[in-house]
């Protein structure tokens, strides 16, 4: 971790997740009238949700983990499997899930 | 055609020794098998998504469920959770600055953090546990049909009663049955006593029953109260299932995760690392660290928030 001097970018880390999870709570205990109009097929709160947790997730596997750092080959190795079989599974989930009501 | 030293650069290649991925094979393991871990969760929550789904009306919201705080009367929705969040991340946190003062080799300070990780990954534990508590001792109770459906037990303003607040009156009762167990006929006949009270199902659009329609189903029913992998108070048995597995499944890593921990922590006092030169093994543990911190998240928000 030549390329880091000293401890701040982790608290940097540490303060940007506990925000992110603040916003979290906070709209999850109001949950605002105005966020729970429907979109794609959800309410835009949970579309907030699904982002804010991606983001945090990105911010821990990125910096936390390292691979932000990993030579291209090892970060391809590693995204390439995932962001091609997740949102495969959640495709195949989201059809198919959609007969049970047929 | 080609030059002498792009000769001697392509027999290095093919000799050995070019390192494409440049890490180490230990950690490309804990790669491996970490990516593979994420396969595995992610079909856990996508099975419950569709699960979920499939009983969207009816599904018990997470926040009628998960209400209780330590040491707080009341609903305290969320509260509880977002506290085991921050104390996961802060576990994190604590790890990567582990890792960090291991490669300026200090090992006070790898200590120190490593133990400070211990403490936190033990403390989650330890919460989860007292999650799990509540839940399987159960809340407020709920009258099981005999078409195996979760139904509620409300009054004239709508709000959801406690059995102990059916049967000993909304003064006298508590909003929790307080692990007090009730028996089907005393709640049948406090049932049939008020004309107010009436049973609705869970969820976002849960069927409303009449005052007539509610005594014949708890007469025909049964009481439930708590949760076990066969039947639960709260709602859709789907539901206790994939809270039990998922966070089970999860809490069980964090469990390996503290043990794993305290074993590198115990090494360390030793000298171990410093005899070996380096605190290579720090880093892969962190990563582990940070993957069950990472599938939290997902937990999260997919249990408790969406």
């Amino acid at each position: 971790m030549s390329e880091h001097q000293g401890t701040w970018w982790i608290w940097k880390v540490f303060w940007i997740l506990l925000i992110i999870t603040g916003v979290e709570v906070v709209l999850g205990i109001i949950k605002p009238e105005i966020l729970l109009v429907q979109i794609l097929g959800t309410s835009i709160l949970n579309v907030i949700f699904i982002v804010l947790t991606l983001v945090k997730a990105a911010y821990i596997v990125q910096i936390f983990m390292h691979v932000k750092y990993e030579k291209k080959a090892l970060r391809y190795a590693l995204y390439l499997p995932t962001l091609i079989l997740l949102p495969y599974l959640l495709f195949i989930l989201l059809t198919e899930g959609s007969y049970l009501f047929s | 055609m080609a030059s002498t030293a792009d000769t001697s650069k392509e027999e290095n290649h093919w000799s050995g020794g070019s390192r494409p991925l440049d890490a180490r094979y230990g950690k490309l393991m804990m790669w491996f098998f970490l990516l593979s871990d994420a396969l595995t969760f992610s079909g856990f929550l996508t099975a419950y998504g569709l699960m979920r789904f499939k009983y969207e009306n009816t599904w018990p919201i997470a926040e009628n469920v998960f209400t209780h705080f330590p040491g707080l009367e009341g609903d305290q929705p969320l509260l509880y959770v977002a506290l085991m969040t921050f104390i996961l991340i802060m576990s994190s946190v604590t790890m990567v600055l582990a890792v960090n003062a291991g490669e300026k080799m200090n090992r006070k300070a790898v200590t120190n953090w490593m133990l400070l990780t211990v403490i936190g990954g033990f403390i989650f534990v330890g919460s989860q546990a007292w999650e799990w508590y509540h839940f399987i001792s159960g809340d407020t109770g709920a009258v099981e049909t005999n078409r195996q459906e979760i139904v509620h037990v409300y009054n004239e303003e709508g709000e959801r009663l406690s059995f102990s607040q059916v049967i000993h009156g909304m003064e006298e009762g508590h909003a929790s049955n307080h692990g007090e167990s009730f028996a089907k006929e005393d709640v049948l006949n406090a049932l049939r006593k008020d004309q107010a009270l009436y049973l609705q199902e869970p969820g976002k659009a849960g069927k409303i029953y009449s005052h007539e329609e509610s005594v014949a189903l708890l007469d025909e029913g049964d009481v439930v109260q708590g949760a076990n992998m066969i039947r639960n108070e709260y709602g859709r048995k789907q539901f206790a299932n994939f809270f039990f597995f998922i966070t089970g499944f999860h809490g069980f890593h964090v469990f390996s995760g503290v043990v794993i921990n305290f074993v590198i922590f115990y090494n360390i006092l030793l000298g171990t690392y410093e005899k070996r030169g380096h605190y290579r093994m720090i880093e892969k543990v962190g990563l582990y660290w940070h993957f069950v911190d990472l599938v939290w998240v997902f937990v999260f928000t997919f249990f408790y928030l969406v």
